[in-house]
């Protein structure tokens, strides 16, 4: 039977044209698809024309399937790790260059990224560089790793226990046959984290984000493709009760989400909550007067990835200059203009959901307002654009007298980024929770009380761009110790070599 | 098929037609007792009184209660309870029921015997086969003010059976989910089924029972999870409630919980009654068409911009609720729901509704509990 051919691509100068044949895309029950009688239309953010129909589980069918969970992991660990590294390895790459199953049809890459775009608003070429992003990681898995478990023998992950090379005993224990994903729609970023799981022969339950269902349903596809078992993965679209049965029903799981979700499961220990990053850039006393040399790197770290992500700079944190520095990025962002999504010059994603970034501008006219706060991009022209179904918000810098001004903290998902002018030593005590923190700083007394800050999760010491991730580093927790624990395990001298 | 499916479109017409003439006839009875100063309550005498018409002369049909302003749920909340009492049965005793109340007052509605009527009438509906006469009942479902846990109890003695209960507090429920208290609802959640499954357990030969879908879903999974199911303790049939009960719960339930025991919904509230469910079946993708217990209430389909005006067949609009019972008058009341218009049937040859969920204009501010 023919596959439907979905898509086809047309481009001119003013129009942006997509000519497609909607997919079916059914839930996966441990690789089993199930058509639900609930259907979820993905539409265009422009045409809201629907791009794909999906089928919503509802949180009782996923709990049920959970009592299977241990099944995943068993149908994993029948594979040694290294074989399901290398098979990986082969989903990354089938992952950026195959056409693969889709629902009732098929996906190419460009397919992917252009209908990855339609869905969030951000534009194809970021949607190829997070497809790179993801290769890289699958393609570097054995290295990730190495990194993460720090030069464990993966076979002990496996086993349970074994014996180290410098003949101590160790043991650690999978917390979770599978871990669940409540995943977002605004970031198609965050699916690295998740990447390394199943090499680690422990299932994936996911619950993609109602505008992002395409990594989840391609990298499974790419997954199976390269023969992981298909029944070590589950995907359960749906609404609030499939998240909260996700959450219910795993013993280990992460979340994707804001400051309230991140409050929320504070201190519990099954559930890594993802939020805002509030990331910065912490210019020290030392090099404060040679700030113009960071500008690109500040620009960068703000504007890169339409500001989406949670890496992404919404602080510049500096003791003087601070009012030059945020005319200089203000002068740099303020012109940035909405292009269309296929453009590959667009750097500002859509707001796709209607209401949000109205909400949003509002938001930042009322900080704008406070003492001490002075809006920098305001004369490059309005900031907030409406279209007849999404709304753009072009980059704004804010200058804070103080980190007392409300907007001193605030983060929003486009390329926004206040520059606050604070003293060095006070600065540590003012930022807050700090996702990365890039401090530009030869001062070794500054360096140690930034090393010792822990509200601070990944540190850069130097001149390095917020958004520049070592992937063979941990972010937010090391996955390894999240599904992993680390015990105690005692057998007599005589198994010893058995477990070598 | 049974003979009553198998019925003509003229016999449907039929059977509408004179289902419409009892109704008028029946709206003008309720109007009149509801508003003679001999029987009225002091609610409805007083309120006649700022009428610039005359209700027992003007309203001799259905359509002419269209007359009246939509009827306002904030009359129901405070005191004194007593002047919704018709004067014509001030010497029965009284019972309150309540709806809402999470926060601040709650809805107050007075009945003395609606509730066992809508459901001795609910309990011909019922099949023999899984809910048996005589057999025992599990009540898991609201319980305190609320009409329904005496309704169910009702049901179940009228059929010849005990009604064995659970306590379950849907405003606490509420407020658990409004502060985000997840594992506390988890933990009341347990809490309830822990003792339902107790009760099941405890060789009380219960057949029946009432409960909510997340209940049923929660029991079922916690049977399972005891290596039983709900139909292996002993249920043959249940009867359950609530908008969130739509085709594909209803499915997932019927292939996954159920192992044939039999499930009917029903979309009932306080002010309403019990608006009973078209047999739910596999081949009607198992679409929930709800009717209700006319002339004694009357389910319409009305335009959202228009309330006085029903959509087409097949089409949405907002669900508005009448009461006619000589306890309780509702003249139109526009409910928090909506849904498609579906057209009378041999059996309920009225106008249904199917698809109910809640208004999509308070929607966001629903907090659906235990239902």
């Amino acid at each position: 039977m023919p596959t439907p051919s979905h898509g086809q691509a047309r481009t001119t100068n003013h129009h942006y044209v997509w000519e497609t044949t909607v997919l079916n895309i059914p839930a996966l029950r441990w690789g089993k698809p199930y058509e639900s009688m609930e259907v979820d239309d993905v539409v265009h953010f422009i045409t809201g024309e629907p791009i794909a129909k999906v089928s919503q589980a509802n949180g009782g069918l996923l709990q049920r399937d959970m009592r299977k969970a241990a099944q995943a992991r068993a149908a994993l660990r029948d594979i040694p790790c290294d074989d399901l590294i290398e098979r990986v390895k082969k989903a990354g790459e089938l992952y950026l260059n195959a056409t693969l199953p889709l629902g009732d049809g098929t996906q190419s890459p460009d397919e992917f990224a252009h209908m990855q775009s339609a869905s969030t608003g951000l534009p194809e070429h970021m949607c190829k560089a997070n497809m790179q992003k993801n290769f890289f990681v699958l393609s570097h898995m054995d290295q990730m790793l190495e990194a993460l478990t720090r030069g464990l023998d993966l076979n002990i992950l496996s086993r349970g226990f074994g014996v180290e090379d410098r003949g101590v005993v160790v043991s650690y224990q999978a917390q979770s046959p599978a871990v669940g994903l409540v995943l977002p729609s605004n970031s198609p970023g965050v699916h690295t984290l998740w990447l390394p799981v199943i090499p680690m022969q422990i299932g994936l339950v996911l619950k993609p984000g109602p505008q992002e269902p395409w990594t989840p349903y391609r990298m499974t596809a790419a997954f199976t493709e390269a023969g992981i078992p298909p029944e070590a993965i589950s995907i359960y679209p749906g609404g609030a009760d499939v998240g909260a049965a996700v959450l219910a029903s795993c013993e280990r799981s992460m979340i994707f989400g804001g400051t309230p979700t991140v409050e929320r499961y504070r201190g519990d220990p099954r559930v890594q909550a993802h939020g805002p990053g509030f990331s910065k850039i912490l210019l020290g006393d030392d090099i404060v007067d040679d700030w113009e040399q960071y500008i690109d790197l500040m620009a960068d770290s703000i504007y890169l990835n339409s500001g989406r992500g949670c890496i992404n700079c919404s602080g510049i944190w500096a003791s003087r200059h601070t009012k030059e520095i945020a005319a200089a990025l203000a002068e740099r962002l303020g012109p940035v203009p909405v292009l269309p999504p296929d453009d590959p010059n667009a750097g500002l994603a859509a707001f796709t959901i209607p209401g949000v970034a109205p909400a949003v501008w509002q938001q930042i006219e009322a900080g704008m307002k406070e003492d001490g706060v002075t809006d920098m991009t305001s004369q490059y022209g309005p900031r907030l654009e409406e279209k007849e179904r999404c709304a753009y918000l072009r980059p704004v810098i804010a200058h804070c007298e103080s980190p007392d001004n409300a907007l001193a903290k605030a983060e929003y998902m486009f390329p926004f980024a206040t520059v606050v002018q604070c003293p060095q030593d006070k600065m540590l005590a003012a930022i807050g929770p700090t996702l990365v923190c890039s401090a530009i700083t030869e001062d070794e007394s500054f360096q140690r009380e930034l090393t010792d800050a822990t509200h601070i999760d990944r540190l850069n010491v130097g001149p390095i761009p917020t958004i520049k991730l070592d992937w063979l580093q941990p972010h937010e927790g090391n996955i390894v110790e999240f599904l992993f624990r680390a015990r105690a395990y005692q057998i007599p001298e005589e198994r010893l070599a058995q477990a070598r | 098929m049974s003979s009553t499916e198998q019925a003509s479109a003229a016999d449907v017409e039929a059977a509408a037609k004179q289902a419409r003439e009892a109704l008028d006839a029946h709206a003008h009875e309720i109007v009149q007792w509801h508003f003679h100063p001999s029987s009225g309550c002091p609610f409805w005498l007083e309120y006649a009184q700022k009428l610039k018409f005359d209700p027992l002369k003007e309203i001799r049909t259905f359509d002419d209660l269209k007359k009246f302003e939509p009827f306002q749920d904030e009359w129901l909340r405070g005191g004194p309870v007593r002047r919704w009492v018709p004067k014509g049965l001030a010497d029965q005793p009284v019972y309150v029921f309540e709806t809402g109340g999470t926060t601040g007052v709650p809805k107050s509605r007075i009945a003395m015997n609606d509730f066992r009527t809508d459901y001795e009438l609910f309990s011909a509906t019922l099949p023999e086969e899984y809910f048996p006469r005589g057999a025992n009942w599990l009540m898991l479902g609201p319980s305190g003010p609320r009409r329904l846990r005496l309704a169910v109890e009702h049901l179940a003695q009228y059929r010849g059976g005990i009604c064995f209960c659970i306590d379950l507090d849907p405003r606490w429920v509420i407020k658990l989910i409004k502060k985000g208290w997840m594992e506390h609802l988890e933990a009341y959640k347990q809490h309830c089924v822990d003792q339902a499954v107790t009760i099941l357990g405890a060789g009380h030969d219960i057949k029946c029972m009432f409960t909510t879908p997340k209940m049923l879903e929660a029991l079922a999974l916690e049977l399972e999870k005891q290596g039983t199911s709900i139909h292996d303790a002993g249920i043959t049939g249940i009867f359950s409630g609530g908008t969130e009960f739509t085709p594909q719960w209803t499915r997932f339930a019927t292939e996954e919980l159920l192992e044939g025991t039999y499930m009917t919904p029903t979309y009932g509230n306080t002010l309403m009654g019990l608006a009973c469910s078209k047999p739910v079946t596999a081949e009607e993708n198992y679409k929930i068409s709800y009717y209700a217990p006319q002339p004694r209430a009357v389910l319409e389909i009305v335009d959202f911009e228009n309330s006085d005006q029903v959509v087409g067949y097949g089409e949405t609009g907002r669900v508005k609720l009448t009461t006619l019972t000589k306890e309780f008058f509702v003249p139109g009341f526009l409910e928090r729901d909506e849904g498609e218009r579906e057209p009378p049937y041999i059996k309920y040859p009225w106008d249904g509704v199917s698809g109910v969920r809640p208004f999509h204009e308070l929607a966001e501010a629903t907090t659906v509990g235990v239902y």
